[in-house]
């Protein structure tokens, strides 16, 4: 009885999953496998060898490493800032690292367009101060810039909250038989921060691959991405089957960078384990 | 068959989701989908109030999105608004129902000339009523660029405008600009010619700021851009606010477009459609969205009562010569339509 209960309390989940996952999941692998006519083929899947499709997987992949490297760089040192900090003002540092997140993405990308425009905010005021004007929009330049930008707190609360848990009385004892700084970072910090380290790297890496709007947006309709070829594919050549064909091609990459990095942690806090 | 079923079955699962908040069949609506920022909302407020009739309005950026939109089938429209060769398609495919004029009296208030222009797709005026018309040109700001020059497409492939041009970020629109400067149709089909008008646009690619649609004149206006291949309403619009703009439509010729309201097999309530048609005919309701859209109106009452400098305005009315000198879009066959999207793709995938 009591089981029976437990088990109807995940049946809205369930039914959530079956609608919103499963479902559209199901339909994109019938799209992918089949022509306008609706008979089987692998046309769709094997057209990501065309050279234009090749070209923006590859330009889709080079820029979403790029922006997990950046990230990576820049969180590790944060996530250690913030936790060193023991005072009241952590929750505060934080949470204005968090703040960002609450207003739209969208609204973020459009609102870095603005100030990025050749007479836009920074390039005026770089233009007061007598300093050469930025041009870094409609470029991938600017795209990885937003990309950094927004996924930026997906990378460091992984990396915080693994070096929360950290107990210091291991650091302690580490230190008392002898550890030096560097000693205790390397064999201390960082294996202990591992998980938050590949949860973060998925957290980054899986988004900056799919994304689309950002290339759109600041990428001036000049950084064409495999998330813009397949968006593409759906509202404007209304080919849902070419769309769908790429959308699994690319799951697939998705899908394999998730298993790569989660087989390098130690399934203790894993992502998605 | 299997297809529809899987719709069918998926858009059943997601109606049962949502069950709860499906109101929408009552039977006193309508349900219009049109370009984003071409009506005056007011207007929508208006026929409400004095019909009674609520409408379900929704918006769109290109007619592909709305050949997208529409085909998905989840919403039935019963009144789309879009331009002339993507109502020739669908009227093709047989999914425009025949308007009955009968029912909208004061169409008596359109210029008969834009019906016999909109013959090229709609052969026997019985499917469409003309919205909006203009044309596609140069918008640029005169402070930017030598005036002398723009009187041609060639300026948009001049190296000194490097990284100040803006081309519309919409297939057929972008090919149109390149078909003309060769010379060529705009509705061409034949291959090498396609791929010269190709060559030229990837040759003109590391001179372009962007791609865009309706952020372009935006762009303009904020003096982010030299000159932007725009529509003629656009342009009118942006020389409004920024008066270092001006605009030309280019002696290679261009393309003349008329947007058209129909009514789609969808159509579950065609009278109150043909009252919103005949309401947005009405002098004082096309004059309101004439003010807010300020693109060239085919109804000669609000023509007439307009400003004479207004009317004689040759970026938001293209006198005759202009028009003669232009072609109206052609839908093209799925084959060419297939080879102009891969084309245009390839084109924004160079570097």
């Amino acid at each position: 009885m009591r089981n029976l209960k437990r088990q109807l309390l995940a049946g809205p989940y369930i039914l959530w999953m079956a609608g919103f996952i499963l479902l559209p999941t199901v339909m994109i692998l019938y799209y992918a496998f089949t022509t306008t006519s609706g008979n089987f083929s692998l046309l769709n899947i094997s057209s990501i060898a065309f050279s234009v499709h090749l070209k923006s997987l590859v330009l889709s992949l080079q820029l979403a490493f790029i922006c997990t490297v950046i990230c990576l760089v820049l969180s590790y040192p944060v996530a250690m800032i913030l936790n060193n900090i023991k005072s009241k003002s952590q929750g505060l540092l934080v949470f204005i690292f968090i703040l960002p997140m609450w207003m739209n993405f969208m609204l973020r990308i459009l609102a870095w367009r603005m100030l990025l425009s050749n007479n836009g905010v920074i390039n005026s005021l770089l233009g007061t101060l007598g300093l050469p004007g930025l041009d870094i929009l409609n470029t991938p330049k600017a795209v990885v810039f937003c990309m950094v930008y927004d996924f930026l707190p997906f990378m460091i609360l992984p990396i915080y909250n693994a070096m929360a848990r950290i107990q210091p009385d291991i650091i302690e004892a580490a230190k008392d038989l002898g550890a030096g700084r560097i000693t205790v970072f390397f064999k201390i910090i960082l294996p202990l921060t591992m998980s938050g380290v590949i949860s973060g790297i998925i957290m980054v890496f899986v988004p900056a691959l799919t994304s689309f709007a950002i290339s759109d947006l600041l990428g001036g309709g000049k950084v064409l991405l495999i998330g813009n070829v397949i968006e593409q594919a759906f509202m404007q050549e209304y080919n849902w089957n070419l769309g769908s064909g790429l959308s699994v091609v690319l799951m697939v990459f998705v899908i394999a960078s998730m298993a790569l990095m989660n087989s390098h942690g130690d399934g203790e806090g894993g992502s998605f384990t | 068959m299997k297809k529809t079923l899987l719709i069918l079955l998926s858009m059943l699962s997601v109606s049962a989701l949502f069950a709860g908040c499906m109101g929408k069949d009552s039977p006193n609506t309508l349900t219009v989908l049109n370009y984003g920022k071409y009506i005056e909302p007011k207007v929508l407020d208006m026929f409400e109030d004095e019909t009674g009739i609520k409408v379900e309005y929704e918006e769109y950026i290109t007619p592909e999105n709305m050949y997208t939109k529409y085909k998905a089938g989840a919403i039935d429209y019963d009144l789309i608004c879009t331009s002339d060769y993507m109502i020739e398609k669908l009227i093709n495919e047989g999914e425009v129902l025949e308007m009955n004029y009968d029912n909208i009296p004061l169409v008596k208030n359109l210029d008969q000339t834009y019906f016999d222009f909109s013959r090229s797709f709609d052969e026997k005026n019985k499917y469409t009523l003309p919205y909006f018309f203009g044309t596609v040109g140069i918008l640029y700001n005169k402070e930017m660029i030598d005036e002398s020059k723009v009187d041609s497409w060639d300026i948009l492939w001049d190296e000194a405008y490097a990284g100040k041009i803006i081309m519309a970020d919409s297939v057929r629109d972008s090919f149109m600009v390149a078909q003309k400067r060769l010379g060529y149709s705009l509705n061409t089909t034949d291959d090498e010619k396609l791929r010269e008008a190709q060559k030229l646009l990837i040759a003109q690619k590391p001179l372009i700021y962007s791609y865009l649609v309706d952020e372009a004149q935006d762009e303009m206006i904020a003096e982010n851009a030299a000159m932007a291949v725009v529509y003629s309403g656009e342009a009118g619009l942006a020389l409004e606010y920024n008066d270092k703009l001006a605009f030309s439509v280019p002696k290679e010729g261009s393309n003349m477009w008329i947007d058209c309201w129909f009514m789609p097999k969808s159509a579950k309530h065609k009278e109150n459609a043909e009252k919103f048609l005949n309401f947005l005919c009405r002098e004082d309701i096309a004059s309101l969205n004439f003010d807010y859209v300020y693109y060239a109106t085919p109804n000669t009452k609000v023509k007439d009562s307009l400003d004479p400098e207004l009317q004689k305005n040759p970026t938001i009315f293209p006198p005759k010569e202009v028009l003669d000198n232009c072609e109206v879009l052609k839908s093209l066959d799925d084959e060419a339509t297939m080879r102009y999207n891969l084309y245009w793709k390839e084109i924004k995938s160079a570097d």
